[in-house]
């Protein structure tokens, strides 16, 4: 394979506090040097000051999404299980896995349990030996504490994290919106925000009974971050992810009964989201990915309970989320640790910074470019974004995946 | 039982200025002089139907109402039936049993086809909260809606301040208690808006999990007993416990309900001696409301109610379909 050398970027790394400029070589599809590089015989690709980051590794998607993942910098996806058909066999997990190389790479997560259903462990032991990387319960969490457990303690024992929903099932079971002024006014049925923290504490205390690994895809509340943060104070493997919707939005969105706004877990009042700013500054949050669920009219276009939930966010992601770093939130590296290092290393993956020998999954960035989030244009496969019409900045100008110009 | 006291004088704009709302889709950030108009609009209406007989009016003459009901409904259905009649329009109702929703089709869909039979009004009704808003959104007409799950119901929240502003004259200042299952009802929340904004002291009292602590976002005291929201009020309006929404265990029994929280003399004599009752109807008779109160002529707006209800939706149906009639100073 050719080499190529990408000349006068801003190398950002997760693990360099510092964006420095420089030069990045790809060779055999690895990233070979970085820094002061030439290379006689390699392509050049002129960043012309342009960000090169690692490529983005979105931690929980609810659909293959090619051209959502690519314009949004996104070069490997975890597949939340819930299909249809649930991932729940070695042959479904083998299927997914192969279905974006070698353009994008898919994850597949391991259903948890046999058909999603919470009731018995799904074979996990096989998934994994077919490619599953991680194991998660789906949009809902396992009710049952005791299956709860033995899931943490098998797929611990495995080397796998357990990636699970964070919401009391008997609280939300028919709501659709947070508990507050704006379900009150919409005549919305609506669920206290504790019924995440009820869950998190729930499974924090089973963490600590297992000693196993579990990754909380979403956490939304002030409650939950509180829990979150003292569980890894007590050296607990806990972790939580967040997507932008969350950070950016609080059930104001709701107004107009917008079912693009309807999302699970529902979006939560005003001093949650501050609370989720909070937590993202200060390390809490783990993890930002897009929570990727594109859902077409038949879905969407329906009174606000009967809408399904989800937002199509892939290719908004990055420049959802560079808007923390102009905000001020987080640094540029640090950005790159929750979209792409820490996912990767959740998933067992040497992927997600510039070291020297790890795959070239890169993606050349200008940071600045201003655009308009329009739902119309959206590449993904449906257009159901709550942030339509919302001017962003960051643009993906090139991306590589394994050394190849993907996009 | 007409009203005895002058009341204020309502003071809005000349012409469409008043109302320029295309649809009737809730109370909710309606000025008070709007809904003053509106009240003004009915009372015409009412004052008309009680001097001359069941009047008959053709000021909707050859235009075609449609009543969407996609929730079952007997009073208010009628009501809106007999308002578009009595303004010579052309009513044309369609049940849910009847409807292609049965079918598969989707409200969006529903409403392409609404809309193009032309009608010049829908008035809807529909079990799921911002179903009607939806429906207005895709068609070209004045839509009005008849209740939408939790939302509201605007008709009712004008037709209960109407007959409260008939039988004591004014509603600023008013004491005004609602009582019942707060949480799911839509005329809490019309009425909660309507009463507030027109300058009543609204209290709100039931089982504590029926009435939700964001009250207050409407200007209203929150009561879980009812006792206390009682004393000193001047309108009590007593709500209808929808058994078929009390799966989720808000309260034990009926039987409860009705020791708890049910009017009865005793519970009413904390009241203002001449406070008046109400209900929307249909009454659960010894659950929410003793048949005593219900029936006693002196105290009871009930039937009031049902009579300034017609009024309202003639005003409502009157109002937003002036503009595509041509109405001097509404075109």
């Amino acid at each position: 394979m050719s080499a190529t050398l990408i000349i006068n970027a801003r190398l950002v790394c997760p693990t360099h506090s510092d964006v420095a400029h420089g030069a990045l070589l790809i060779r055999d599809g690895r990233i070979a040097a970085t820094g002061d590089v030439t290379a006689q015989d390699a392509d050049i690709v002129d960043a012309k000051g342009a960000l090169l980051t690692p490529g983005m590794v979105d931690l929980g998607v609810f659909a293959t999404d090619l051209a959502a993942c690519h314009a949004g910098g996104i070069t490997r996806i975890a597949l939340m299980p819930d299909g249809p058909p649930p991932l729940d066999n070695p042959g479904l997990i083998e299927r997914a896995a192969k279905a974006g190389k070698p353009d994008l790479w898919i994850h597949p997560l391991a259903a948890a349990t046999r058909d999603l259903a919470g009731a018995e462990l799904a074979e996990i032991g096989l998934m994994q030996q077919a490619g599953a990387r991680a194991v998660a319960t789906g949009r809902h969490r396992i009710a049952d504490s005791a299956l709860m457990l033995n899931l943490l303690r098998y797929a611990g024992g495995l080397g796998l994290v357990t990636i699970t929903h964070a919401e009391d099932e008997g609280l939300v079971h028919s709501a659709v919106a947070t508990d507050g002024e704006m379900a009150m006014r919409l005549g919305l049925a609506a669920a206290p925000a504790a019924a995440e923290s009820i869950a998190i504490a729930r499974d924090i205390a089973l963490v600590e009974v297992a000693g196993a690994p579990l990754h909380f895809r979403q956490v939304t509340t002030r409650a939950g971050f509180d829990l979150i943060r003292r569980a890894k104070a007590a050296g607990l493997p806990v972790t939580c992810g967040i997507t932008p919707a969350h950070l950016l939005l609080s059930d104001v969105a709701l107004g107009e009964w917008r079912s693009f706004a309807r999302l699970s877990p529902a979006l939560r009042q005003e001093d949650d989201r501050q609370a989720a700013l909070e937590a993202v500054s200060d390390g809490t949050i783990d993890v930002i990915a897009s929570g990727h669920d594109p859902r077409g009219p038949e879905d969407k276009r329906l009174p606000f309970a009967a809408a399904q939930p989800g937002m199509a966010g892939a290719a908004s992601l990055l420049a959802l989320s560079l808007g923390l770093v102009r905000d001020g939130y987080i640094s540029l590296p640090r950005l790159f640790d929750l979209v792409a290092r820490t996912p990767a290393r959740l998933l067992g993956l040497d992927v997600g910074s510039l070291t020297i020998g790890a795959e070239a999954d890169l993606a050349l960035i200008d940071p600045a470019t201003a655009w308009r989030i329009d739902a119309r244009k959206s590449p993904a496969r449906a257009s159901n974004t709550p942030f339509d019409g919302l001017g962003v900045e960051g643009r993906v100008r090139a991306l590589w995946k394994g050394g190849k110009r993907v996009a | 039982m007409t009203s005895t006291v002058p009341k204020p004088a309502s003071r809005y704009p000349e012409g469409r200025a008043a109302f320029p709302h295309k649809h009737l889709l809730g109370l909710a950030g309606l000025q008070p002089w709007e809904i003053c108009f509106l009240l003004d609009e009915a009372e015409r209406w009412a004052d008309a139907a009680r001097t001359k007989g069941a009047i008959k009016s053709d000021a909707l003459h050859g235009l075609t109402l449609i009543n969407a009901f996609f929730e079952n409904s007997t009073r208010t259905l009628l009501s809106f039936e007999i308002a578009g009649k009595r303004l010579g329009a052309d009513v044309v109702n369609m049940a849910a049993a009847q409807s292609s929703i049965k079918k598969g089709e989707t409200l969006i869909d529903t409403a392409v086809t609404l809309n193009a039979m032309r009608a010049d009004a829908i008035t809807i009704r529909h079990a799921m909260s911002g179903a009607v808003a939806l429906i207005a959104d895709k068609v070209d007409c004045p839509v009005l809606n008849a209740g939408d799950g939790w939302h509201e119901h605007p008709t009712q929240g004008l037709l209960d301040a109407l007959t409260i502003r008939r039988r004591k004259g004014r509603i600023d200042g008013l004491v005004v208690t609602i009582c019942g299952d707060i949480r799911h009802s839509r005329v809490a929340r019309s009425n909660m808006i309507a009463l507030a904004t027109l300058g009543a002291e609204v209290r709100v009292a039931g089982p504590a999990p029926l009435v939700p602590e964001c009250v207050d976002a409407y200007g209203a005291a929150r009561f879980t007993r009812i006792e206390p929201a009682l004393e000193g009020a001047d309108v009590v309006m007593m709500l209808r416990l929808q058994t078929e929404r009390m799966d989720g265990g808000f309260f034990p029994s009926l039987r409860e309900y009705h020791a708890l929280f049910g009017l009865n003399a005793a519970r009413l004599a904390l009241a203002k001696p001449d406070a008046l009752v109400m209900h929307p109807g249909p009454m659960n008779r010894g659950v929410e409301i003793d048949s005593a109160i219900a029936d006693d002529p002196e105290r009871s707006a009930i039937t009031e109610q049902v009579e300034m209800g017609v009024a309202v939706r003639m005003a409502c149906l009157d109002v937003l379909t002036r503009a595509q009639r041509g109405v001097e100073g509404w075109a």
